[in-house]
Parts: structure tokens; sequence; C-alpha cells
């Protein structure tokens, strides 16, 4: 029987709406705790490690960020480090001007929000391939451009001043600190947009933009919103980077890598969920550390998992899991729930049938008419 | 209300002739989560102008593309010859003898009229038709073969279509839509061809909007509705009453004909 | 008479930018792909025929004869499995696979070579010496390549007009269901497409490992951009078009680097730039390769 003749077949006010399917109020204490734990990480491990977290705070930032452009937004961009770069040098010439780069890093974000709009004007009404190439070329543009100025470090880049007055451990736990909180605040920020309006939006231009138009959708402005809040998003990166490597250059900070990291952290993690990007900084991390004295092949056995989940695991790894356990931490879509439905407990259950409908997130796995 | 009379002596025989050239079995086709068509059969026999009809959205141009392999089906069985090819590719079936016209002609706009029909000759099978068969048929061709197809008349179109398809020589025709966007005369000029077309030993089936287009050239007709079959026979055997209420589904359609309810 | 020069040697910049072009402009046309690892195809097909020659001490123009096919061969099998896979999900996705191809194949160029540059050694005098029109100097390397390209241009031209499988490619790409009913197996006409764009990428990074230096991020830095801008530039659906904007776009960097030398790339982004956002119309409409 169809949906529409089941939901037909029964009289008014015998179902509900709910935004997650079991209580989720423990989530958001687990939440609380783990951003507590991580906060406190800086007094009980080394600074090896916490160096390694920042870096991994970072990655998760950019890769939640291009997860909201390609994931939700279905913008494929592989220009993302014009936005790193510009936030390191925001930060940098706030710091050359007597602002502390950690002060400074809150104005590089909206800078680069700011940025990200004649850019935008740039690219916004090319197709996917040339949207993704010219996003490309913006950033190898800007790149070009800060290069020709020699009071910022010209070609070869400069230290960033005002880091000199903490004491190594201070400014250790100072940049762990700031990559938390620009991450946490990344997250959050995600979240509540994907939960709002906006994320009803968002899933219905990827499912069909056309009847989303019709319907009132401001296609445009949706789209502009999304890339402006990446471009902060990896701007607060940048800034972050800049801090964590003590000094600015443009060959580093504009690298095409960022991309590639991102990328295959969002794409192996879990395109089109907030949870994907997550994952795939773990593996990613694991990767780069483990592979750590062999160069290049860190990014070599990333971008070949990256292809091969691609092709055959569409939704990544939490796909993987999100399609057994039905489990979802961050909760942005709905449920339509019929009332004869026993109260879920906290514990997930496995999946029976399609009961499944409505659900702001990734696109359904199975093929539909038109993909 | 009787079809043409070649193809009407063929249905008479319909009992009982031996195996039907084409046949569907319990088809169901779902697009995405809506069930298109519901368990549908029907049966095909040489020589015959098969006609399916029925409302938008009834699932008749569903019927043809999964027929011709455009669309899986979640269950049942398409079987040509005997043989099933449920699980063949359009390019397969085609090269097996099942050739469609595609609703909106679907010519390739950039090639020019030779060149649409060079390209439905390069896998084609033996037969009676050739490209200069069809320059013969459709006389006007000749002298525009070099033309670029996409500056076509919607009814030119629709020839250079079905030419692409005979020059493959099918064995079965399937004819998706013929009359969309077409002035009516175009239309039944169109359909003035098909006994040169079944002269050649072709079997048609069409999918058809227009039900008095489809009543005058069928022997058989099979009206669909929301994706199940409400009525079937010759378009001898059943009244305009009654396929009135096939097609609109309304309270007093009348059973199926001899072959039983689709569903 | 500088600036007549610059012409020339842009016009003769042109035809490699051309030739390099035509292959992302084929999988385009057909296949609607755009192939972000193709830059890096010319590369690796550069470093291939380095170490072809270095195994087999071969002369240098008979690794053209071997590693050409052996790309249109790798183009083939690449498009059956892995592009054909990624078409299969969306457009996206083909994006991501495609950038996921560049990052591999730059990083493990990267690894096996160093990141120093690299170029092919021409062993014929001849083609390193250069003969005088006037006042202007033209190398016979660079025009030889400008004939080639022309010549695989014209032959390209006249495949897809005049043959079987030429015809199939257009109407393949300008309907490819249309072509399945009609008895085409468009994956496989997909795969030859694929197979021409890599054997003519690889002819061109081969010819701009003998002219220019190669080195492993050349592929993202330099070609891709070219081949990009000579199609945008001339309007995708024509090779003659293509060949037009490798023209342009060379004259108009020799022009630039008379201007101000150290500006030369900064001037080729900015001008691609401007018409990316002047000339949206060829990039929004769709048309096949005629």
């Amino acid at each position: 029987m169809s949906l529409a003749t089941q939901t037909a077949a029964r009289p008014a006010g015998r179902f509900r709406v709910t935004r997650s399917q079991r209580n989720v109020a423990w989530t958001g204490v687990v939440a609380l705790i783990v951003v507590v734990v991580f906060t406190i990480l800086p007094y009980v491990v080394y600074s090896s490690t916490t160096a390694i977290l920042v870096q991994a705070f970072i990655v998760l930032t950019l890769a939640s960020m291009w997860n909201l452009l390609a994931g939700y937004a279905g913008l494929v961009s592989v220009g993302q480090q014009a936005f790193v770069g510009l936030g390191a040098y925001f930060v940098l010439i706030l710091a050359i001007h007597g602002t502390s780069p950690f002060a400074a890093l809150p104005v590089a974000a909206v800078g680069c929000g700011v940025a990200a709009l004649p850019l935008w004007w740039l690219v916004s009404r090319l197709r996917s391939g040339y949207f993704a190439i010219a996003t490309w070329v913006l950033a190898a543009t800007v790149m070009l451009i800060i290069e020709k100025f020699s009071s910022i470090g010209g070609g070869t880049g400069m230290p960033l001043p005002g880091l000199a007055g903490f004491s190594p451990a201070l400014l250790t736990a100072y940049t762990y600190w700031a990559g938390l909180a620009v991450t946490v605040v990344a997250l959050v920020v995600i979240y509540l947009l994907l939960r709002g309006r906006l994320g009803l939006v968002l899933t219905a231009i990827r499912d069909d933009e056309v009847a989303a138009r019709s319907s009132g959708a401001r296609v445009g402005l949706v789209r502009m919103l999304v890339f402006v809040v990446a471009g902060a998003g990896c701007g607060a990166a940048g800034g972050v980077l800049a801090i964590s490597q003590l000094q600015v250059q443009p060959g580093a900070v504009f690298s095409i890598q960022w991309t590639a990291e991102m990328a295959f952290a969002t794409i192996i993690g879990g395109l089109g969920t907030i949870e994907g990007p997550i994952i795939g900084t773990v593996v990613f991390m694991v990767l780069q550390q483990t592979l750590a004295s062999y160069n290049a092949w860190y990014l070599i056995i990333l971008g070949l998992v990256a292809i091969v989940v691609a092709l055959f695991a569409r939704r990544g790894l939490w796909g993987l899991v999100d399609t057994h356990l039905n489990v979802r931490l961050f909760p942005v879509g709905y449920w339509l729930r019929l009332d004869e439905e026993q109260p879920r407990g906290l514990l997930p259950r496995p999946r029976r049938g399609r009961d499944r409908v409505a659900t702001t997130g990734p696109p359904p796995a199975t093929p539909g008419a038109g993909d | 209300m009787s079809g043409p009379q070649g193809a009407g002596e063929a249905a008479g025989e319909r009992q009982g002739t031996g195996a039907p050239l084409l046949e569907v079995r319990d088809l169901v086709v779902h697009h995405g989560q809506l069930r298109a068509l519901d368990a549908i059969s029907l049966r095909v026999f040489p020589g015959e102008v098969y006609a399916i009809i029925g409302a938008n959205g009834a699932g008749k141009s569903t019927l043809l593309r999964t027929i011709a392999g455009l669309h899986r089906p979640t269950a049942g069985s398409v079987l040509f010859d005997g043989t099933d090819v449920t699980g063949l590719r359009p390019e397969r079936r085609a090269g097996r003898g099942i050739v469609m016209v595609p609703e909106g002609r679907r010519l390739f706009e950039s090639l020019s009229v030779e060149e649409n029909l060079q390209v439905g000759a390069t896998f084609a099978r033996q037969g009676p038709w050739t490209i200069e068969r069809v320059y013969e048929m459709f006389g006007w061709m000749r002298e525009r073969r070099k033309q670029l197809s996409g500056q076509l008349s919607g009814g030119e179109q629709q020839t250079v279509a079905i030419g692409r398809a005979l020059v493959a020589n099918p064995r079965v025709l399937l004819l998706d839509e013929l009359s969309l966007g077409l002035a009516p005369v175009v239309v039944q000029r169109i359909y003035g061809m098909l006994p040169q077309i079944l002269a050649t030993g072709l079997t048609v089936l069409l999918v058809e909007q227009d039900v008095s287009q489809a009543l005058r050239v069928a022997s058989h007709i099979h009206c669909l509705l929301e994706g199940r079959t409400t009525l079937e026979g010759r378009p001898a055997d059943v009244t305009a009453g009654q396929v009135e209420a096939a097609y609109f589904g309304l309270a007093g359609a009348a059973p199926a004909g001899p072959h039983g309810e689709g569903s | 008479m500088a600036w007549v020069n610059a012409v020339i040697q842009g016009v003769l910049a042109g035809g490699l930018y051309a030739l390099f072009a035509c292959g992302l402009s084929l999988m385009f046309g057909v296949m609607k792909v755009v192939n972000l690892a193709h830059g890096d195809l010319a590369v690796l097909a550069g470093y291939f025929a380095i170490g072809v020659i270095a195994v087999t001490h071969v002369p240098v123009l008979w690794s053209f004869v071997i590693v050409v096919p052996l790309m249109a061969v790798l183009g083939y099998l690449v498009q059956r499995t892995i592009l054909q896979g990624a078409l299969d999900r969306s457009v996206l996705t083909t994006l991501m696979v495609t950038f996921g191809l560049s990052v591999v194949i730059e990083n493990g160029l990267l690894q096996f070579e160093t990141a120093n540059t690299r170029g092919i050694g021409t062993d014929l005098a001849l083609l390193t010496d250069s003969f005088s029109v006037g006042s202007i100097q033209i190398g016979y390397l660079p025009l030889l390549i400008f004939v080639v390209a022309v010549v695989v241009l014209l032959g390209l031209q006249y495949f897809l007009s005049g043959s079987r499988y030429g015809r199939l490619i257009r109407a393949v790409a300008d309907d490819k269901e249309a072509a399945q009913l009609a008895g085409a197996d468009y994956r496989h006409v997909f795969g030859i497409a694929a197979a021409i764009a890599f054997g003519t990428v690889a002819l061109a990074g081969i010819a701009y490992g003998m002219s220019s230096q190669l080195d492993p991020t050349a592929g993202t830095d330099t070609i891709l951009l070219f081949a990009f801008a000579a199609v945008v530039i001339g309007g995708l659906g024509s090779l003659w078009g293509t060949l037009l904007g490798g023209v342009v776009l060379g004259v108009a960097q020799q022009i630039g680097a008379q201007i101000n030398i150290s500006d030369e790339v900064l001037a080729g982004y900015i001008v691609f730039l401007a018409i990316l956002v002047l000339r949206p119309q060829g990039l929004i409409s769709r048309r096949a390769p005629s």
C-alpha cells in the first residue's frame, strides 16, 4: 500500500511530527561533557598531543564547511583555500597593527565572510564543473595578488607578531583553546542553521530545484548564505592555522592541499551529514600520523579511499552507521511518527522496513527517478 | 469501430494462434516510492497493432519504456519470442528486434536527417528496411537529407524518428505518443503509413493519448488507469461508453476482455 | 617587431593549448564530465615517456608511439570503471572523483619523482634549432608542435563528422537514451571518447615536456587552466573554436609578457575570470562537439 493510502486511511490527528527518534536531551549532555573534557585536555596531555589536536580542529572545521557547501548546497568548491589564506592574512595584518592574534580571530572570520560576497558574485551563475574550476582560479588569483604586498611578507611570508610574550606552554594551550573554540562554534552554527528553515530549504533544493523555486525558496540567496558561512568558517580555521604555525606563508596557507584534505575527510566520513566530517577527520588524522614520515603517501591513500567511498559507499562511513542503526547525533531532521508505535528507548534498534520519511539530511540511498 | 483490415483478421485469430511475440507478465514498476504500474500483463501477437490508451499519468509511457528496457521493473517479466528479456539493456533489446520511437521524437539534433538514419542503421538487423526504402516512403526526405534534424518541423521530425527506428529492422516497433504536439492532419497522415509498415512483417505496440485515433488503427486496445488495467479487447468488441468509463475510472466500467483483468 | 614576434610565438603556443583542450572539451561535450585531472594526465604521460626512454633507450619520438596508445587504452578503462561509476551517481560525484584522481596522480608523481622540473630531451639537433624570417626567430620544435596539433585536430574533426563511431559519439552526446534505443551501448561510446581525450592530452603532454619543463604540479597549476581557458574562450562545441581559443590565449599571454613579465600568470588568471563572468552563455548552455 502506498504512503498516500496508508495515511489517508487513518482519521486525522493520529500522527505526530518530531525532531528526533528518541529523547536526545542525553545527546546534548554528552556533547557538553565532551567539550568540557576537550577543554581540560591541555592540562593533562603532552604538548605534542595538543599540537596534533589543533591540526585536527582545523581540518574538522574545514571539512564541516566543505560538507555544508557540497553536501547540502551542492556546490563543489576546490578553492576554499582562498579563505583559509585570507583568514590567516587577516590575523597577520591585525597582529602587525597591534591586535592580539587571538582577538583577531573573530574579525578574520567576519572579514572572510564579507570577502565571500564579491567572490560569490563572480562565480554564482556557473554550473558545477565551471564553478569548481572558477573557485580554484579565484584562490590562485587571491594568492598572487597578496604576494605582491611585501609589507605582509610578499612571496616568502613572515612570522606572526604578537605571540612573543607567551610562554611556550601557555601559547600551546591558548592555541589549542582557540582551535577548540572555533570548531565548537562552527559545529554549533552549522547545526542551528541546518535545524532551522535553511536546512529544509537546502534539502528541497537538492531534491528538486525547480519545485523548490516554485514553492518560494530563494535558491540563490540560500546558496549565497551557505557560501558566506563557509567562507567565514574557513577563514577562522585559517586564522588558527596562522597562530599554530607562528608564521604566515602564502604557499602554505593558500595551498590546494587544504581543499584536498577537507574534501577527502568529508567524503570518507559522509557527505551530507554533520557527523560525517567528524569521522572523516578522525580517519584523516590517523592516516596522517601513521604515514607522517612518508611525505605524500597519506594524501595518495586518502585520495584513493575517498574515490572508492564516493563510488561505493556514497554516504560515507557515517552513512553506513546511520543506515543500519538509525542514529543521529545531531537531530536536524523530521520524523513522522504514527501513533501506534511504541516510544523508543535510549538504545538504537535495528531498522524495520521503510518507516523513515521526510528527513533533512543526506540524500536517500535508493536511486530515484532523477540523479 | 473496427481496426484496419489486415490487422482485424490477425486479431480475430488471436486465441490459439501460437506464441505471442511480446509478452508482459505481472509487471510492477516504481518511480522512486510511487508505484507506476501495478501487476500489468499483456500479450502482443505477430502482425497486430496493439494500442495502450489512458489518461495522463496512467502509466502508458512507463510501460512502453520498461518494455524497451529503459526502466527496470520491481517485479514481473518481459518476454520476447518466448525468451525472458527483463534483464537485458535497451541496446541489446534493440538488437533482438524491440525498437522504440520515444516520446517527443528525441532526434539527434546536431546531426542531419541522413546521419540520424545512419545511426539507426549502425546496429541494424537483417531485413527489408534500408535508408533508401525510408526515403521512398517519406518522399520529402531524400532532398533534405543533409539538413540538420533540429531544424525540421514536428511532423517531419516524427517521420525521421520512425525512419530511424525502421532502418534497424525491428520485429516489434514501439511507438510512444506519436501525436504529441502535432496537428491532427499530420498525425493522421503518419498513422496512415502504418499499413505499409505492417506489410513488411512488423508488429506494432503503441501508446496513444488520442483515444479515437487509437481506436481507428488498433487491432487490440488496452486501457490503463493509475497503473492498472481497466479494459482490454478488440475495438469492435467494446462500446464508446465502456472505453470512456475505463479511461476515466468511472463506475460501471466493463470487466476486461478475453484475456482477463491485468491485475 | 617584438610585438609581431610575440604574436607569432603566441599562435604557435596556441596549437599546443588547443591540443590540451580538445580532450577536455570532448569529455565535457559527450559525457558531461569536467575532468579536473585532465592536466595531470598530460604530466603523467610526460613522465611516462621519460620513464620509457630511460628503460628502453628508444629515440625520443618513439615515446609518442608507445605512450599515446597506452594512455588511450587507460582512458577507456578509467572511463568504463571509475568515471562511469561516478556518472551513475551524480555530477557532484564525478567532480569529487576527478579531483581525487588529480590529487592522487600529483602526489604519486611527487612521491616517485622529485619536485624539481624535468624535461624530455630532444636528441634531434634539428628540433632545438630555429630559422629566421626577417628578424623573427621561429623554433622548429614549436612550429612542428603547432603543425602536429592542427593535423590532429583536423583528423579529429574528420573522425567526428565522417566516421561511424564519430557519428555515434555525436549522437550519444545529443541524447544517450535515444542512442541506446538505436542499439548503441553508450558506455562503450563514452569509453571511446575518453580514450581519444586521454590520447590527445598525452600527445600534448609529451610535446610540452619536450618544449618546456615538467613538474608534478604543472597539471593543475598550468595545463588544466590553459585547457579550460581555451575551451571557454573558443566556446564549447567546436574543435575550431578550441583552436581559436588556444591561439587567443597564447597571443594574450605573450603580449602580457611583453608588458610585464612577472605578471604573466596573474594576467592570464584575471582574463580567464573576466571571460567566465562576462560570457556565461557559453558555459550554461551545452552544445555537442560538432
